[in-house]
């Protein structure tokens, strides 16, 4: 007989089978959250100029080393008026896009002026910083871009640990080491960014993503290009342009002269 | 415990004793904890510094972020007015400093400055600095098993008109203090303030010597000397640390109010 009183005048385990514990303990398996990203991309570079934004990011999401999705866009463009730029995981930049999208058509309901990009990014820094507090992170840098409250260029970052920070020029991944100072050569402040042309931006920009194909393994000469300007000042209607650009005018001579690697025995 | 023993699962769980408890995960079992790979805490890096004087206090903080080799922006402050009456925080009295994890920074930031705005807002007038230094101590304290990882420094004026510094580790311990530098590079200029504000290791010279030493009389420092003293420090620190430097950020507070200052450091 079983002596412990806890199994005292329960049915026999011999008779009715084992207690099923499982009916007691619904989650047998603590909750997971996204301990490491899955599917990724890689670096967003963007640039402030005199009158907006520009930002770039390659279409490609990688699994891994794998080239997986080659034609993602990474750039999402708020109300018209903002464009966000992703790198990290892509399953959460789905998630945050879809996020946003409702944000947008309820606030397209509301009375008040639409939300700048200034109050995207407050919002989306408070979202990844409580994200973060919970141990259940959304694995992203976002850059944010448009135009803040008195109508002036606006760029800034918001990483998955709730970090944020604005500046001229911003870079995420290896953008970081190798956009962001090709960036700083030309706009190394404010008011060095403010004296920029569309053209002088869009070109250091092109150049970046250059620079980052040659030696991003995980990039792609596949890439999103958003100018963000002004709804009312420029011809055209302004607000977000994204386009699709490939990567011309790349050299690999060099390929040739580069020697004792893998498999490579010479 | 059996005598209360109800057998209702619901109210002792099912019905084992507990060494044949099934467990969730087999590790769990034997005291191993589950391994995370999600860290929730970065350093920011940066450095910050606070003197108080007789009737005016100092906080200063450079103006770099980073994260390991990359400096994120040159232009991100530290040290913020805390609990004026409006966002600009035009009549604010009271200075706080942040530096270590920027995110848990702008947090702390911001709920004590809510805290000072509903303290105004309820009792009709200003807090006063060590009422808000006890509210942000039990702030951090509040969250002693998940830290806010930052190394604060709250300074005003106290009820006397005296300059007021206040320095906190990450979990709310704090005192007052004549001066305290935080952050990365604290352990480079603490000892200099040790020395030049508070003459530690300073004595009269021909005083005498072995135990007849007498120490050089301590008594506060003008400002001017103050504003000499911590802009040496951190020229000095931007000197021997990676992390510190682009951008001097500086914060007078006297009766008048706060003043704020820029100026440049070495962006190397």
């Amino acid at each position: 007989m079983d002596h412990r009183p806890q199994n005292w005048g329960r049915p026999r385990d011999d008779i009715y089978g084992g207690y099923d514990v499982s009916y007691m303990a619904p989650n047998a398996e603590p909750n997971t959250h996204t301990q490491s990203p899955v599917v990724t991309g890689t670096s967003v570079v963007a640039l402030k100029y005199k009158d907006g934004v520009i930002m770039a990011a390659d279409n490609l999401a990688s699994y891994g080393s794998l080239a997986r999705f080659p034609s993602v866009q990474r750039l999402m463009p708020f109300a018209d008026t903002s464009v966000l730029g992703f790198s990290g995981d892509v399953s959460d930049m789905q998630y945050i896009s879809r996020h946003l999208t409702s944000l947008s058509i309820d606030e397209a309901y509301g009375v008040q002026d639409p939300l700048n990009a200034a109050n995207l990014h407050r919002y989306l820094s408070k979202l990844l910083y409580s994200r973060r507090s919970k141990f259940d992170p959304l694995w992203n840098n976002i850059l944010i871009a448009g135009f803040d409250s008195d109508d002036k260029p606006f760029l800034a970052s918001a990483d998955l640990l709730g970090t944020t920070y604005s500046s001229p020029s911003l870079a995420s991944g290896y953008g970081s080491m190798l956009a962001q100072p090709i960036m700083r050569k030309y706009a190394s402040t404010e008011e060095d960014a403010a004296k920029l042309t569309k053209e002088q931006a869009i070109k250091i920009v092109k150049e970046c993503m250059k620079v980052l194909f040659y030696r991003d393994a995980r990039s792609l000469d596949k890439y999103s290009l958003a100018v963000v300007t002004r709804k009312s000042g420029e011809e055209g209607g302004g607000g977000v342009q994204i386009t699709q650009e490939k990567l011309e005018g790349m050299s690999w001579k060099f390929a040739d002269r580069i020697k004792g690697y893998g498999t490579q025995t010479v | 415990m059996s005598a209360l023993f109800s057998q209702n699962p619901l109210m002792n769980g099912p019905n084992y004793s507990f060494s044949d408890t099934p467990v969730s995960h087999p590790n769990e079992a034997h005291g191993e904890l589950r391994e995370h790979r999600f860290n929730p805490y970065t350093d920011n890096g940066g450095s910050t510094l606070a003197i108080a004087g007789a009737d005016f206090a100092i906080v200063a903080g450079d103006t770099r972020l980073t994260s390991g080799y990359s400096i994120h922006t040159r232009y991100s402050p530290k040290v913020f007015k805390i609990g004026g009456t409006t966002a600009d925080q035009k009549d604010a009295t009271i200075v706080l400093s942040v530096v270590g994890f920027a995110a848990d920074g702008t947090a702390l930031r911001e709920r004590l400055d809510a805290a000072c705005k509903m303290y105004r807002y309820r009792h009709g007038k200003p807090m006063s600095v060590n009422a808000a230094a006890k509210r942000l101590s039990t702030m951090l304290y509040q969250k002693r098993f998940f830290p806010y990882y930052v190394y604060a420094i709250l300074a005003g004026l106290d009820e006397e008109g005296k300059g007021a510094v206040y320095s906190y580790d990450p979990v709310g311990s704090y005192e007052r203090e004549m001066c305290r530098a935080g952050g990365a590079a604290a352990s480079l200029i603490m000892p200099f303030l040790d020395n030049q504000v508070n003459f530690k290791n300073q004595h009269i010279p021909g005083s005498g010597e072995g135990h007849a030493i007498q120490e050089r009389e301590k008594k506060p420092l003008l400002r001017e000397q103050v504003e000499i003293l911590v802009k040496d420090a951190f020229d000095g620190a931007v000197e021997r640390h990676i992390e510190v430097g682009d951008g001097l950020q500086m914060m007078v507070i006297t009766s008048q109010g706060v003043e704020e200052h820029y100026l440049p450091l070495k962006k190397d």
